[in-house]
């Protein structure tokens, strides 16, 4: 059996801002399908090695990456690809729960309406199918007109999630989707992440390393802006290459 | 409270647990007179206001507020016209000043480049602070004989065309009346709007903005999705900030609304505001009657900013609740 293809490609990624230098030359594959964990201790740089994959830095002036980032084969770092269309082709979950000060059905419509003309029949089975697959349908199909804030946290993470596969991304980007939320709702959220596997590419960035032991096919630690190693998840939390790995895993530092 | 800490590590400065368990209930005595103080000065004004205002009360009861005639030879007087006024001119002053409130309050917050900014919010802050007869005088010198030069005889000759619009442009032009009296207050209370509005929207969490955007939505579909929706209650309080400096302003308004008691249908003829009112006649009102009224008018005043405020609070708690849980 073949492995995977490579979904992302990235080669020599480095991100400054102003003069400091938050990234220094990152090298690594993302697999299609699978979902790849970013590990390392806060302020490593993981969580600005993943916004680079949607150019969210491009709303911040001074803000610099360099290098390429392949998605099949194209550099989404080249400023002639639109960062609109990147950004539907490449969703994104935050740290906290964003629902849009809007409906819950509202919410999950967002970016299909974004994408263009849509019929309302399409539009409700889509939003139907995106929040069965999030794992929220249940819970929320009586009360779709309710405000999304209204929702607990875990729900809402969940209603975000729906709403970035609404529109049927490529690649999913999760910045420490659990880290505001209660066990039982993180729970919730990795049997969500394990279901999805397959369908999306997941990168997930997260502090938890037990968190990226259990969602995760292949993980990436970083340090201070570089990437240490990179490998199936079970061989670098077991058998780590690198000192620095070994070190951070077994809780010397970090 | 635990246990006292040690007095190593008691701050400079700091007292004996006894002196500060003295100083407490004085601390929370000071503050509640303060405002129980500001509670007695509002009902004393009410009160004062009423008593002055008793002989006009007397003699026109509730037609003061239903008639429009002003007539300080006959001592005929009633509030309609300032009444009238003093709304309207508001109201213009609202719809000129809320959309580039707006507009100025966006830009700052997510269109202006970082070294623009400062200078730019000392302007909005600098406007705000030039006194009202400023205004009143720019209004009368500068905007006046623009309005009656170019935009009145532009809008007859337009609008002005359309049968029941006509109206609303008739007269001659002569620069000063209600429309000129909105623009200026709008312009007077912009800043405050702008102002409040840009802490509003500067209050949007990065990552709810960053949300929108990582759907692929333009700074517009965000600006309008997500950033007015989430702070439409501290916009409606800009707002609100802006409609009760407007309603009570004096000296700009007395400059450039014309002072007449006359209803009338246009934008353009002279007519009168409850502030600009008093302003005018204060000084020459000669019978105990015509002082009367005029206190009444004021009384009446403010009762619609007291209305006007009430409501705005009521509205707000009502809007409040369904986002109790976030």
């Amino acid at each position: 059996m073949s492995g995977p293809s490579v979904k992302i490609a990235v080669r020599h990624l480095s991100f400054t801002y102003g003069d400091h230098r938050v990234l220094d030359d990152n090298t690594v594959d993302i697999l299609e399908g699978r979902v790849t964990a970013f590990i390392g201790p806060s302020g490593c740089g993981k969580s600005t090695h993943l916004r680079c994959y949607n150019r969210m830095f491009d709303l911040y002036p001074g803000h610099r990456a360099e290098g390429e980032i392949l998605m099949d084969g194209e550099n989404l770092l080249d400023p002639a690809v639109p960062a609109l269309e990147l950004r539907q082709r490449v969703g994104m979950i935050f740290q906290k729960p964003t629902p849009f000060p809007m409906s819950i059905g509202d919410n999950v419509a967002y970016g299909l309406r974004l994408k263009g003309k849509i019929s309302r029949t399409e539009l409700n089975d889509r939003v139907e199918a995106a929040l069965k697959s999030a794992a929220l349908w249940d819970e929320v199909r009586d009360k779709l007109h309710e405000p999304g804030t209204a929702l607990s946290g875990g729900q809402q993470q969940r209603l975000c999630i729906a709403r970035a596969i609404a529109v049927e991304p490529e690649v999913l980007l999760m910045d420490e989707p659990c880290s505001a939320l209660d066990p039982i709702a993180t729970a919730k959220i990795e049997e969500l992440i394990d279901r999805l596997r397959g369908r999306y590419t997941v990168v997930i960035v997260t502090h938890n390393m037990q968190q990226a032991s259990r969602v995760s096919d292949r993980t990436a630690f970083m340090y201070l802006g570089r990437l240490v190693e990179v490998g199936p998840t079970d061989q670098l939390f077991q058998n780590p290459q690198c000192k620095e790995t070994d070190d951070y895993i077994t809780g010397r530092f970090g | 409270m635990t246990a006292a800490p040690p007095a190593a590590l008691a701050a400079p400065g700091s007292r004996s647990p006894r002196r500060r368990r003295r100083g407490d209930p004085l601390f929370r005595g000071l503050t509640r007179a303060a405002a129980a103080a500001l509670l007695g000065l509002v009902v004393t004004m009410v009160v004062l206001l009423l008593i002055a205002a008793r002989p006009s009360i007397d003699a026109f009861g509730w037609r003061f507020l239903v008639t429009a005639s002003w007539n300080p030879v006959t001592e005929q007087f009633g509030a309609v016209t300032p009444i009238v006024g003093t709304l309207l001119s508001t109201a213009i002053a609202l719809a000129a000043a809320l959309p580039v409130a707006l507009g100025i309050a966006l830009f700052l917050e997510e269109i202006c480049p970082g070294p623009l900014r400062t200078p730019f919010s000392m302007a909005i802050e600098l406007l705000a602070a030039i006194p009202s007869i400023v205004y009143g005088m720019w209004g009368l010198f500068v905007l006046a004989p623009l309005m009656a030069d170019h935009v009145q005889p532009a809008l007859q000759a337009t609008l002005g065309r359309l049968p029941l619009l006509s109206h609303l442009f008739a007269g001659p032009p002569m620069g000063i009346g209600m429309l000129t009296a909105g623009l200026v207050l709008g312009l007077m209370v912009l800043p405050f709007i702008a102002s409040v509005s840009g802490d509003v929207l500067a209050m949007v969490p990065r990552q709810l903005k960053e949300s929108a955007y990582g759907m692929g939505a333009t700074p517009w579909e965000v600006v309008r999705d997500v950033m007015l929706p989430y702070g439409r209650k501290g916009l409606f309080a800009a707002v609100v900030l802006g409609l009760g400096r407007a309603i009570g302003e004096t000296m700009a308004i007395t400059f450039v609304i014309g002072n007449a008691h006359r209803l009338s249908a246009s934008l353009f003829a002279p007519g009168n505001s409850i502030a600009s009112t008093l302003a005018n006649e204060f000084t020459e009102a000669d019978g105990d009657l015509y002082l009367a009224a005029l206190i009444e008018l004021g009384l009446i005043l403010f009762v619609i900013t007291f209305l006007i405020l009430g409501a705005a609070q009521l509205w707000l708690r009502r809007m409040a609740q369904p986002e109790a849980g976030r």
